[in-house]
């Protein structure tokens, strides 16, 4: 493929950027007074270190909350030939994180998300007498299919399909926008290249445009 | 050494340049390069792009997978410190009926860090506009005055595009621009179907290097009577490097492959020797002596918080159009009881934002795409500039001016949401089936976002409200805002043009098709293009400065932001902000000479 052979190595796109620093510190200018990169801190949470970045919170679900949100992630993202599953590039975790920021939007997601996991072992108690993450595939899927599509769903599942989007949505962030995710979606930026040749041809053929 | 502390300044200056983005940059380039001793003093802290920019971080290492969050609205990883629509301890106000939202950035090189690299030229209707269509405000020059201005800005920055002789749509002068990267695959696909809905799609014209700068002529084209300036221009140009095709250039660039004030015309500035910069210097006031001119500006030096004093000749604000005007209308005093140069009372009036509306649309022919390069330069390859201008000459369209088409789209890395809502097209898929659903639909989204001109009205302005204060003791800015039909028919428009691209695609929009431009339109200051609170004008009676961006009232005070603008096109201000900031610097050089100011 045309792109693969523009891909520079990474050494080379290493060499390249070491390059481009060192003309710059050939001569200092006040831009770089002083500054590398390991000294560059966090002043505020509206100037954080972008380079070398810190979350600075602690996940708030608890060990049990945890187990039944990887069960139903799980069997939202499950592993297969072509992947991992969302707990295997730590979805769960990413979760716990966003639900324990202190933003509005991600305090909204934590009411959803806490109240959601309650009431999916709610339902799993009725219906079997045993947590989510301790039922069969069956059972499982039984329940996601229930709640699975907010616009079909049944009056008395609305709450748990408001839920069961919510981590489906925040399942796909969390696993695809790891390195084993973006790999299973075929992205393959991010490298440098030495030129943009364009879309090669047989993505020209595929488009109709060939 | 060049200075960056307030202790190690100079008594006295030449020139004061307030703000160091696309105008203080620039003003401060043009000043430092011709020998004139500068002074730049930036509200914000001082900022290295080639250190501190996360060039192939991922979204797995940031928090929240660099979601926007308050703290940082476009993203963990936008280039923006301390800023966004609400700075800390900095509010601003809105009148009744009014949200205006205000976008600022604390840090050296202002927005010019993170912004889209959209480099369009007015034409020549955009300057008489008025005397076109009878609406709104005419320039006081014309684009032929500022012509070699774009040329040399283009020249400086690295421009790429092409030059297609549309209508309205200015050519760059032989040489002076970069070879356009190719279209992407959607952007090809985009261009098949607006063939045949005769809209054009043409390459974009964007300040993002596509190969390294001829280092060796364009200096000496830019400064040909000063052998000096060209070989340090030089010296910062050859350590620019070409666009790698990676990373999103709203985080900054390390390799200086796009343009930054802060990567493009400080450094050689600083390296004049001329220029001493003060960060997190916030200017609350111009002061004058008995006989009104311009004496230097008052600051707050905000680690002491402590109030300074520093003297030029000269004073030039570039604070951004709405900053320079609480600027102005906050330099009260007996001589200027409505604040500095505002004789006319039109400081803080005609403030203009960009008319935005977008769709999305889902378009099958992308879907199953094997996998390619989509990254390209960042930003946009291609777009459709305005292409209905003898329709709206012949009376045909409810909305007096245009607007341009920008595309997204492809095969990019994968953000946070990036599959939200995703639900609704493939029937609520989960396990193996979303997985399969996701590779299928990945890349077959294209954004289409109108970017289109507003009308200066009357009550669109901007004013000091007497009862807030900033942590710094500045009043602050209210704000009022009324659209007119002009824009809200044009924001509808743009929907239905976007529907009827789409269709012609064989896609479908995934985001509703809006009838009434209220629904379409983005809220005013959300496309970030405030421009017009401090208009030139060939009248000093119902403008606030004269076309070399001079203040009618105050002959050494200048505001070389967008400021100045008497119309916002929609073609993006800051090619335009430079320009005007360049030729401003150039009529300052000159009036100094001549021993006017």
């Amino acid at each position: 493929m045309s792109t693969s052979e523009n891909k520079m190595g990474r050494r080379e796109a290493l060499k390249w950027l070491a390059g481009a620093s060192a003309a710059t510190a050939l001569a200092p200018t006040a831009l770089a007074q002083g500054a590398t990169t390991a000294e560059v801190v966090t002043r505020s949470a509206t100037d954080p270190n972008l380079v070398k970045p810190v979350i600075a919170w602690k996940g708030l679900l608890s060990e049990s909350e945890l187990k039944t949100l990887t069960a139903l992630c799980d069997m939202i993202l499950p592993q297969e030939d072509q992947s991992p599953s969302a707990s295997q590039v730590g979805v769960p975790a990413f979760i716990n994180e966003w639900v324990s920021a202190s933003y509005p939007i991600q305090q909204a997601d934590k009411l959803t998300i806490r109240g959601g996991l309650a009431w999916l072992n709610i339902e799993s108690l009725r219906r079997t007498e045993k947590e989510f993450a301790d039922l069969t595939e069956a059972e499982k899927t039984g329940i996601c299919d229930d709640i699975a599509y907010l616009p079909k769903t049944k009056p008395e599942f609305i709450i748990g399909a408001i839920f069961f989007a919510k981590v489906r949505d925040l399942s796909a962030t969390g696993f695809y926008t790891t390195t084993q995710g973006m790999k299973d979606l075929g992205y393959i930026g991010n490298v440098p290249l030495a030129k943009f040749d364009g879309p090669p041809p047989e993505v020209l053929k595929h488009m109709g445009l060939a | 050494m060049p200075l960056i502390t307030n202790s190690k300044t100079r008594p006295e200056y030449d020139v004061i340049v307030v703000g160091s983005g696309a105008a203080g940059g620039m003003t401060a380039y043009a000043l430092a390069q011709a020998g004139v001793k500068v002074l730049m003093l930036e509200a914000g802290r001082n900022y290295d792009p080639v250190t501190e920019t996360p060039m192939f971080q991922t979204p797995k290492d940031a928090p929240l997978r660099g979601a926007p969050t308050p703290d940082k609205p476009f993203g963990f990883y936008d280039a923006t410190i301390d800023g966004g629509w609400q700075v800390p301890g900095e509010p601003y106000t809105n009148g009744s009926g009014a949200n205006f939202m205000w976008w600022r950035s604390r840090m050296l090189g202002g927005r010019t860090n993170h912004w889209g690299r959209i480099s369009l030229r007015m034409g020549p209707y955009d300057f008489k506009p008025r005397s076109r269509d009878g609406l709104g405000l005419d320039w006081p020059m014309t684009y032929e005055d500022v012509a070699p201005y774009y040329d040399r800005v283009e020249s400086l920055i690295g421009v790429y595009g092409s030059n297609e002789g549309l209508e309205n749509t200015p050519d760059s002068s032989p040489g002076v621009l970069q070879p356009p990267p190719k279209p992407r695959g959607y952007e090809l696909l985009i261009k098949k179907s607006c063939d045949q809905l005769k809209v054009p799609v043409i390459p974009a014209h964007i300040a993002i290097l596509t190969r390294k700068q001829d280092y060796l002529t364009i200096p000496g084209r830019l400064h040909p009577n000063n052998p000096k300036a060209a070989a340090i221009l030089a010296t910062e140009m050859k350590k620019r490097m070409a666009c790698f095709w990676a990373t999103p250039c709203g985080r900054g660039c390390s390799i200086k492959a796009n343009f930054q004030s802060t990567t493009v015309l400080l450094p050689p500035a600083i390296a004049t020797g001329n220029l001493d910069i003060i960060t997190d210097a916030m200017v609350r006031e111009v002061t004058i002596d008995k006989t009104g001119k311009a004496t230097g500006v008052h600051f707050i030096d905000k680690e002491t918080r402590r109030d300074r004093h520093a003297k030029a000749r000269i004073v030039v604000l570039a604070a951004s159009g709405c900053e320079s005007a609480r600027i102005l209308l906050n330099s009260k005093s007996s001589q200027f009881s409505h604040g500095l140069a505002n004789s006319s009372g039109k400081v803080g009036r005609y403030l203009m934002d960009t008319v935005g509306a977008k769709v999305i649309g889902q378009i099958p022919a992308l879907e199953n795409c094997p996998p390619h390069n989509d990254d390209g330069a960042s930003s946009i390859h291609t777009y459709t500039p305005w292409w209905n201008y003898q329709q709206q000459a012949a009376g045909k369209m409810n909305f007096a001016r245009g607007y341009h088409i920008e595309f997204s789209g492809g095969r990019r890395m994968p953000m946070p949401g990036v599959f939200d809502g995703i639900e609704a097209q493939t029937g609520g898929a989960y396990g193996k089936k979303f997985k399969a659903e996701a590779r299928r639909y990945f890349g077959s989204y294209i954004t289409f976002a109108g970017r289109g001109e507003m009308i200066p009205n009357e009550d669109c302005y901007c004013e000091v409200d007497p009862n807030v204060l900033d942590q710094w003791g500045i009043p602050v800015l209210r704000f009022h805002w009324k659209w007119s039909d002009h824009e809200l028919n044009q924001a509808a428009h743009m929907h239905k043009t976007f529907a009827e691209i789409i269709e012609s695609m064989g896609g479908k929009a995934t985001t509703p098709i809006e009838t009434d431009g209220r629904k379409a339109i983005y809220r005013p200051g959300e496309i970030i293009h405030e421009v017009g609170t401090t208009c030139m004008g060939a009248d000093p009676k119902s403008s606030v400065l004269n076309q070399w961006c001079q203040a009618w009232d105050v002959k050494n005070l200048f505001v070389t932001d967008g400021g100045p603008f008497v119309s916002n096109a929609d073609k993006n201000p800051t090619l335009s902000i430079m320009a005007l900031a360049w030729r401003s610097a150039d009529y300052i050089m000159d009036s100094m000479k001549k021993g006017e100011i």
